[in-house]
């Protein structure tokens, strides 16, 4: 196990090294890195000054250990519009964005695995064909579209929830979250809704998916034929068994909410760090955007680390297949 | 001719048995169409600036014109029949999503069988490639490549068919791994057929199955991909309007109550994904020998 944890740990290093370079190459060597990295609302001698003190004048392999040096001592430039680290601006607008997936990701997961049961265990009932179109549908909308018509039908016509914004925040061992105070849960809850659909509808086929293999298997057989309740069967022979593939997306997907909550925060104008990045875009704030990316490269790393290490915990046969390999 | 015939037939059957199904599969067809004929159905040329009425602006839908017709779909800030704009947005949506997919198929099914017929080292370095993209969600690669690449429709393109050819080339690969192994393709082996013919007249085809599902389900994905491009202003060029900048321009008069401008672009859009997902949904169950009833 100990083996198994180093050498992905490894790997991970080596991932995150080959994303660095790409980093590098996208900011610096593609385009002009003076145009890319200087305000271009400096003048002559305010660029050449920066040059010299970026070292852009020096070999590119100096200037990407430069680069590293730089971003292991968490130093990944200034913004030119807020003109405070970018690293910093990234992390003081990340406890939003986590505390948006992971609202969503309760939502799917608290719903999309009993629905998912449902319609896996009566397939060809009416309630199994509506969860099924109902997560046909989930996996059509357009979230952004969703997003709009939410405000449209809660906001605008009901007028029952605010459109935009995070409202009042209390810290939490220190970290701002929204979800201690009323006014903060009804700013959350649209946002978080519109995030999960699409990972509702994920959760519910794969669990669906799940059931249906594993009613065929052996196992199920034979605890019938010992005569086992079914509330048994399912709860602890089935569930037991579908959870692994479960467990895994949801790990995985974990990092996908992140990334798609760069559309939801920009349409509920969520303070978090996929609204800084549209809005860093928009103004050509680059050190921002390169802060960002670095930041969500190492965050999914660490998911995909995490979620390699549980998976081989919960089932034995990859840790032995990775073993022999 | 007529055993190349019957799977079609078989699977133009099945379609028939599922309603759900049937329903997608016409749906499309009509978008399809209503598409393709854009400028012959809609009842103006929304970018024919000489057509367009400034007094018609933001009417809501059922209005009559100036000029005495009826805005069925209601008209956006510059007066513009959100109809004939949809019409037309459809056509930009359809051709990039569809463009995009077959440029990622051509490229993912090329790569993807090398990898499976050569082995070794080809094989390692295409699939760790795509396992290292895979692992990042599309939308924030397709960002990435806009934000440093910049706008325009082939930038665009570039990105989705960046984020997709992976798919194609992992399906393609793994179903090649297992029909490799099968007997005619020892036999066409032996009979010192060229590899490059072997590959593509005999592994290609027994490989397609799968790549249909994926590259059903991934026209889908290009589409809803490249209007939450657009929507958030890094996708099209305002020079072409697809449905997800028709969304974004009515964005800003919807909380004012004005739904139409963003509500119907984007109930094309549902029903287009909506319909090519229900196709794929049931190609999916079809072609899976697993669930064969």
């Amino acid at each position: 196990m100990l083996l198994f944890v180093i050498r992905r740990s490894l790997q991970a290093l080596l991932v995150l090294f080959v994303m660095s370079l790409l980093v590098f190459a996208g900011v610096y060597a593609i385009g002009n890195p003076v145009d890319i990295l200087i305000n271009p609302q400096a003048d002559q001698l305010e660029r050449e000054h920066a040059i010299a003190a970026l070292g852009l004048d020096k070999p590119l392999w100096t200037q990407y250990f430069a680069f590293l040096s730089g971003a292991l001592h968490g130093d990944l430039g200034r913004s030119f519009v807020h003109g405070t680290s970018a690293l910093g601006l990234i992390l003081e607008r990340m406890p939003a964005t986590l505390e948006l997936a992971l609202a969503a990701m309760l939502i799917a997961v608290a719903l999309g695995i009993p629905l998912g049961l449902w319609a896996g265990l009566r397939p060809h009932g009416a309630a199994g064909h509506t969860i099924m179109a109902g997560s046909i549908l989930g996996f059509s909308l357009p979230t952004f579209w969703v997003g709009l018509m939410l405000i449209m039908v809660f906001s605008v016509m009901l007028g029952w929830l605010p459109a935009s914004g995070r409202g009042p925040t209390r810290l939490l061992l220190g970290v701002p979250v929204s979800f201690l105070s009323l006014e903060g849960w009804r700013h959350l809850i649209l946002p978080a809704t519109n995030l999960a659909l699409f990972k509702l509808a994920l959760l519910i086929r794969l669990t669906r998916a799940g059931t249906r293999e594993a009613l065929l298997q052996d196992y199920v057989k034979f605890a019938r034929a010992k005569g086992l309740s079914n509330a048994r069967i399912i709860g602890v022979h089935v569930l037991r068994n579908i959870m692994i593939p479960i467990v895994t997306v949801i790990g995985l997907e974990f990092g996908s909410v992140i990334a798609f909550a760069i559309v939801t925060e920009t349409i509920f104008a969520w303070p978090g760090m996929g609204k800084l990045l549209i809005d860093s875009i928009n103004l050509l704030d680059r050190p921002i955007i390169v802060a960002y990316l670095l930041v969500t490269v190492l965050m999914f790393i660490v998911i995909n680390l995490a979620v390699d290490i549980l998976y081989s915990a919960l089932d034995p046969r990859v840790r032995l297949a990775e073993a022999k390999a | 001719m007529a055993s190349e015939e019957a799977p079609l037939r078989r699977i133009a059957g099945d379609f028939l048995v599922s309603p759900l199904a049937a329903f997608g599969l016409t749906l499309l067809a009509v978008i399809a169409v209503a598409a393709l004929c854009a400028p012959l159905i809609s009842p103006q040329n929304p970018y024919d600036l000489a057509q367009l009425d400034i007094m018609d602006a933001r009417l809501p839908p059922g209005s009559k014109s100036a000029a005495g017709w009826t805005f069925w779909l209601g008209t956006d800030d510059q007066g513009r029949d959100m109809l004939s704009a949809i019409l037309y947005g459809l056509r930009i949506s359809l051709s990039v999503g569809v463009t995009s997919t077959l440029a990622a198929l051509a490229i993912g099914l090329t790569l993807g069988l090398a990898a499976a017929y050569f082995g070794g080292r080809t094989d390692a370095l295409v699939m760790r490639f795509a396992d290292i993209q895979l692992s990042f969600p599309a939308i924030l690669i397709a960002l990435i490549l806009l934000a440093v690449l910049g706008q325009g429709t082939l930038k665009i393109i570039t990105a989705l068919v960046t984020v997709q050819w992976a798919y194609y080339a992992r399906t393609v690969r793994s179903a090649a791994l297992v029909e490799k192994r099968k007997e005619y393709i020892e036999a066409a082996r032996c009979l010192a057929l060229p590899p490059l013919r072997i590959a593509l007249r005999h592994l290609l085809p027994n490989c397609l199955p799968p790549i249909m599902v994926v590259a059903t389900v991934q026209v889908a994905a290009a589409i809803t991909l490249e209007a939450t491009l657009s929507f958030l202003g890094l996708g099209l060029p305002i020079t072409e309007p697809s449905l997800g900048l028709l969304i974004a321009n009515g964005y800003q008069y919807l909380l004012s109550g004005k739904y139409w401008i963003s509500f119907f672009p984007g109930l094309a859009l549902l029903a287009t994904i909506l319909s090519i997902n229900l196709v794929a949904d049931h190609l999916r169950d079809v072609l899976n020998p697993r669930l064969q009833r």
